[in-house]
């Protein structure tokens, strides 16, 4: 069986007096990789945010292995957690090597250099990533998929065994974005890390996580495996789009080659 | 993992500790400096005498350890203090224009200094201390409360825009006050910064508030950097961000306020100096705030020797020199970093 490494219970949260969801239940596996997809608006990124106490929640609780997270000092939580928010603006002087090895931040005592432990996960951080040929430079002589990923090579230096990105893909260009999820799904394969990430392409969803949550309204609709999410009935539903569906031959995962708004007089029929 | 790597990783940085370790000369290069040369050159012998063996019937030594050696202490003191204000605020609020003086915190100290010295003349330097430190703390919460409640009002340009608006009202109230009720001659001192008439008793009552704003700076330096970086990511790692950001308000709150009491409002030296370390050292604020402490010091006392030579033999306030090398340096800040979308 696998056991659940964060769970939600009737968690509520939003910002200010707008209230993004309410008494919304959840369970992420353990190992494994989770993508919460949904139209704008519908409260993806204020779950992931919640989970990963970016964003207090209004009412409910966060249960990390089991534990409130409200019980666990963030140092801890810090340890076994990390959030790459949606595009996190560094100072631009700073050097990437420098802004990698802020990700070690909550195993360092308050005083003192790097220990060589540090050093070492710094490297294998920016290895993973293929960021060492540049840790040199400013954040401000890289593109936007280099900058992307040396904020993942901090959140890996963080050494946490639970991973949260938020759009991990978002202004990046075709292989870039192949490039970042291929990262990520090795750290699920070689390094059993726990994934939780929100996606807007749902073929990208479909063919690297092993379970979907689709959201719409701060609700969750369904939970699913990629292809008892991608499926006309849960697109319709979610996105409230026509989509033709195919299983790719290559990897099996299932693809929406193509897809329509649904006509006005058929909405008006239902 | 080869040796080489790490030990590249853990050298430590060459521009911070060059300038941490000749820091002392500057010091002192700053202070013969300041204590020779003005409106009456006193020549090195006399100084030495003044030092050693003062005499008080003697003129020379009275211009000395009467005004010239508290003159150029204050100089660097005010300088330091200010320029770590800055840092802190910067650093905080990733907003590149943030300074005690572009965000009503100096403003909201003579405010209420002001205020204090119309209902409770007579204060004791001490208490003097304290109205300027709640002013500060006051122009700060007016400044961010107003922010806060304006869509985009924390953005940098906004946030400076309501900064030197609330700044200039609170400033026009002290003003009209301080006219009304006849005490304009004594409040012209905090308005038009009176570091050539720095008294020696306040000086001594400052020096523990600014130690421990400074002890304390250097204490949360670190998590400064972090939270530069962000402040989701500062959460994300762990730091109780909150926590940081009342430690870091007080250390403004007091290093601000005591500069304010001791010399009155001066500006830019919280904007510029942190800039100028930054690009010196890096935006690791570990060195940033020790090296602006530093740069900060020295700035001002050189400025205040400069003051003293702009329309010789009469003394220039400082503020006004320190503005003519502040506001180009703001509007190039602006011209070259207004554009950027910054948090």
């Amino acid at each position: 069986m696998v056991t659940s490494v964060i769970r939600a219970k009737q968690l509520t949260a939003g910002y200010e007096k707008v209230t993004v969801f309410s008494d919304l239940n959840t369970t992420i596996k353990e190992g494994k990789i989770t993508t919460i997809i949904g139209p704008n608006g519908c409260g993806k990124s204020t779950l992931l945010k919640t989970i990963g106490r970016i964003l207090k929640q209004q009412s409910g609780n966060v249960f990390l292995q089991e534990q409130d997270m409200k019980t666990i000092s963030t140092k801890e939580i810090a340890k076994q957690l990390a959030l790459l928010s949606q595009n996190p603006e560094a100072p631009l002087q700073l050097k990437v090597e420098e802004l990698i090895s802020y990700g070690r931040f909550p195993h360092r005592k308050n005083v003192g250099t790097l220990s060589n432990k540090d050093i070492e996960v710094i490297e294998w951080a920016m290895d993973i990533t293929k960021t060492t040929a540049f840790r040199d430079r400013e954040i401000a002589q890289l593109s936007g998929g280099q900058r992307q990923k040396v904020w993942l090579a901090m959140a890996l230096a963080q050494e946490t065994s639970i991973l949260l990105l938020d759009e991990p893909t978002t202004y990046l260009d075709l292989a870039h974005q192949l490039e970042v999820l291929k990262i990520v799904e090795r750290l699920n394969k070689e390094h059993h890390c726990t994934i939780i990430m929100v996606l807007h392409d749902i073929n990208h969803a479909a063919r690297f996580s092993h379970e979907i949550i689709a959201m719409k309204d701060g609700e969750i609709i369904t939970v699913g495996t990629p292809k008892e999410i991608l499926e006309k009935g849960t697109l319709k539903q979610v996105f409230n789009i026509d989509a033709r569906i195919m299983i790719d031959p290559d990897n099996g995962a299932p693809v929406c080659f193509g897809y329509d708004t649904f006509l006005e007089q058929e909405l008006g029929e239902k | 993992m080869c040796e080489s790597m790490i030990n590249k990783m853990k050298k430590p940085k060459f521009v911070p500790i060059l300038i941490m370790g000749t820091a002392p000369l500057f010091i002192v290069f700053t202070i013969a400096l300041s204590i020779l040369y003005g409106t009456k050159d006193i020549d090195v012998t006399t100084i030495w005498l003044a030092i050693t063996q003062f005499d008080s019937g003697n003129v020379d030594h009275n211009i000395i350890m009467q005004s010239r050696l508290p003159r150029v202490l204050a100089a660097l003191l005010v300088g330091a203090f200010l320029a770590i204000s800055g840092a802190i605020m910067q650093g905080m609020t990733r907003n590149y224009l943030a300074s005690p003086s572009i965000m009503g915190v100096t403003d909201g100290s003579a405010f209420v200094i002001t205020i204090c010295m119309i209902f409770y003349p007579g204060m004791s330097n001490f208490n003097l201390i304290i109205c300027s430190m709640i002013g500060s703390a006051f122009g700060a919460g007016i400044v961010f409360g107003f922010g806060s409640l304006m869509r985009n009002g924390l953005s940098p340009v906004r946030l400076a825009i309501i900064g030197t608006v609330i700044g200039t009202f609170l400033s026009s109230i002290s003003a009209a006050l301080s006219t009304y009720f006849q005490i304009s001659q004594d409040m012209s001192f905090w308005y038009n910064a009176k570091i050539h008439k720095v008294d020696p008793e306040v000086l001594l009552l400052a020096l523990p508030f600014g130690l421990v704003g400074l002890f304390l700076a250097l204490y949360i330096a670190k998590s400064i950097t972090i939270l530069s970086i962000g402040e989701d990511i500062s959460i994300s790692l762990g730091q109780r961000t909150k926590w940081v950001k009342a430690i870091s308000i007080l250390i403004v709150v007091c290093l601000t306020g005591t500069a304010v009491a001791l010399v009155g409002k001066i500006g830019f030296v919280g904007l510029i100096i942190p800039h100028i370390t930054r690009f010196l050292v890096g935006v690791d604020y570990r060195f940033v705030i020790p090296c602006s402490a530093i740069i900060g010091g020295v700035f001002l006392a050189l400025c205040d020797v400069g003051s003293r030579f702009i329309n010789f033999p009469f003394e220039t306030p400082v503020g006004v020199v320190t503005s003519l090398i502040g506001v180009p340096f703001f509007l190039y800040l602006i011209r070259t970093r207004g554009g950027e979308r910054r948090a």
